[in-house]
């Protein structure tokens, strides 16, 4: 096959996606794979659902060292309608676990706040484990840039 | 060969024509506190832009937001340090700041709006940094405090923020000071470093574009030392060093005389914008 | 340089009002990712949990880890029964406990 420059790069650049989706073991997609472990180990096995749970994160972090991070989930926070734990993934970190939120009924509201670290553009991941073991999850992106002058 | 060089030309010629990307600063108000803080006004006379904007308008809505309740302040952290510092003794004479100055609250409000000041003594401008260690050996016998060390920072911030909603106004008439401005104006407008980049490459000719992902401010001072998302509390002569260095050109040293040009210059740049320390910047 | 932690509780309450608190306490919180200028890792060192109770019942509870930012802040919301006292408490990987206290009035 007679090869020019650009089928040379064109499948150079080809190969390099392949590379890193094949591979199994770039950093990135290890901390995926660990996110979804970590989500079912917390989850006890069940699928999270969608609903309930609502995680606010910026759309652009102004930069990846202090990401302000909300969660809030609908709860009476009485009785058996009960938020028990809320846990925080960051799954492009080169460790995913970024906290574990306990709530009880004098919480009043399961809402909590913190600023979080992000290495790079990834999803943040909040699950919320009810009283009656329900599960819910939501998964917003969040686009860290690299910033101008360092100063 | 050719369909590769014809595709790059292609492919710059795209880049170019999307041009330089630009924002306004924000419309938005700011309250810390309930304490009214100008974040934008008209500039003094002779200034090259028509309003002067606070570092604040530039900054992402949740960045804004750190800065209205001082309980989200990380920079406030600083401030209740200097607060500690303040009353501690230190020096052979066994005072503390407290023991001259009694309760900042009162003494020091107005100092973070209206210094660098003109010092006689030394026939240079002074700044809040100097002060205090002007302080420390001429009245406490004790050590002058090293460029960032020490509770320098923290006591800074502790100082400035008493001044907390006031304008920035510099007395240029005392001494010097004017002739300390002109030359601060040609250390803003020089060119450095194998960048060949002056503050007003990026503060002035640039403001409002983006250098990366940074949306580029007037580079005003109202809030040093400043709470950085990135790095934590900053002086700054911290952060005219930090800027020089990436100019890639030697980086002055803290309180050299070109950097107390600098500072005295950039000040009055920022006249009319309120005391806004300790700020949140990225 | 560690100053105390920065609590804001309101003053005061009705029964059962559920309120807003926001606390931020002084911490590096090294990561362990870090490396020193000669290559070495920097060992971790972080809080690890935070806790708030009022009058001795849980309120509110963190786990944290690394990825959380340096000078940890949180807001979170507390129903308050009656008049009484939250207790704050931040638990170092090296032992160390911090504490903090506010008093609300129930009217």
């Amino acid at each position: 096959m007679n090869f020019t420059r650009r089928h040379v790069l064109g499948l150079t650049a080809g190969a390099a996606v392949f590379a890193v989706a094949g591979a199994r073991i770039s950093p990135a997609l290890a901390s995926a794979e660990e996110a979804e472990k970590m989500i079912m180990e917390f989850s006890g096995g069940a699928t999270p659902g969608e609903g309930k749970i609502s995680l606010n994160t910026p759309e652009i972090a102004e930069n990846g060292n202090t990401v302000p991070v909300s969660v809030t989930v609908e709860s009476a926070m009485e009785g058996d309608d009960l938020v028990e734990s809320v846990i925080i993934f960051a799954d492009g970190n080169p460790s995913p676990a970024v906290a574990t939120f306990h709530f009880t009924e004098m919480s009043g509201e399961a809402l909590a706040t913190t600023r979080i670290r992000l290495a790079k553009t990834q999803n943040v991941i909040a699950v919320a484990k009810m009283k009656d073991g329900s599960v819910f999850m939501d998964k917003k992106q969040v686009k860290v840039t690299i910033g101008g002058c360092g100063g | 060969m050719k369909r590769l060089l014809i595709a790059g030309v292609v492919l710059a010629a795209v880049f170019a024509g999307a041009g330089p990307v630009m924002a306004d600063p924000v419309d938005d108000t700011l309250e810390i506190d309930g304490i009214p803080i100008t974040t934008r006004t008209a500039s003094p006379e002779g200034h090259p832009f028509d309003e002067v904007y606070s570092g604040w308008l530039f900054r992402e809505p949740e960045t804004r937001d750190a800065e209205r309740d001082s309980i989200e302040n990380p920079g406030m952290i600083a401030v209740e340090d200097g607060e500690v510092l303040w009353s501690k003794v230190e020096g052979t004479a066994g005072k503390s700041c407290a023991s001259c100055h009694g309760d900042a609250a009162e003494s020091m409000k107005g100092i973070g709006a209206h210094f660098p000041k003109w010092d006689a003594d030394s026939k240079k401008p002074i700044n809040v940094e100097l002060q205090i260690n002007k302080c420390r050996t001429e009245q406490m016998g004790a050590e002058a405090l090293p460029f960032n060390k020490g509770g320098q920072q923290e006591l800074t911030a502790y100082i400035k923020y008493q001044s907390l909603g006031m304008p920035v106004e510099l007395d240029l008439t005392q001494g010097d000071m004017q002739s300390w401005w002109e030359k601060g104006k040609d250390v803003y407008y020089t060119r450095t470093g194998q960048l060949n980049l002056a503050c007003a490459s990026c503060h002035e000719t640039a403001m409002g574009k983006f250098i990366r992902a940074d949306h580029l401010s007037q580079g005003q001072v109202n809030g040093f030392p400043t709470y950085r998302l990135k790095s934590g509390l900053t002086s700054l002569h911290q952060r005219f060093r930090g800027c020089i260095r990436d100019t890639r050109a030697e980086q002055p040293k803290a309180f050299s005389d070109d950097l107390m040009a600098l500072e005295t210059y950039v000040t009055w740049r920022g006249t009319g914008l309120s005391v806004e320390t300790p700020s949140v910047r990225q | 340089m560690a100053s105390k932690p920065r609590i804001k509780v309101p003053k005061s309450a009705s029964a059962g009002e559920v309120i807003t608190i926001k606390t931020l306490i002084s911490h590096e919180m090294e990561s362990g990712q870090r490396k020193d200028k000669d290559g070495n890792p920097i060992p971790r060192q972080i809080i690890n949990k935070f806790t708030c109770t009022f009058e001795g019942q849980l309120v509110f509870e963190c786990d944290l880890d690394p990825a959380i930012s340096a000078n940890p802040y949180f807001e979170f919301n507390a129903k308050v029964p009656t008049s009484g006292t939250f207790v704050f408490t931040w638990l170092d990987d090296d032992g160390s406990v911090y504490e903090a206290e506010a008093p609300i009035e129930v009217k």
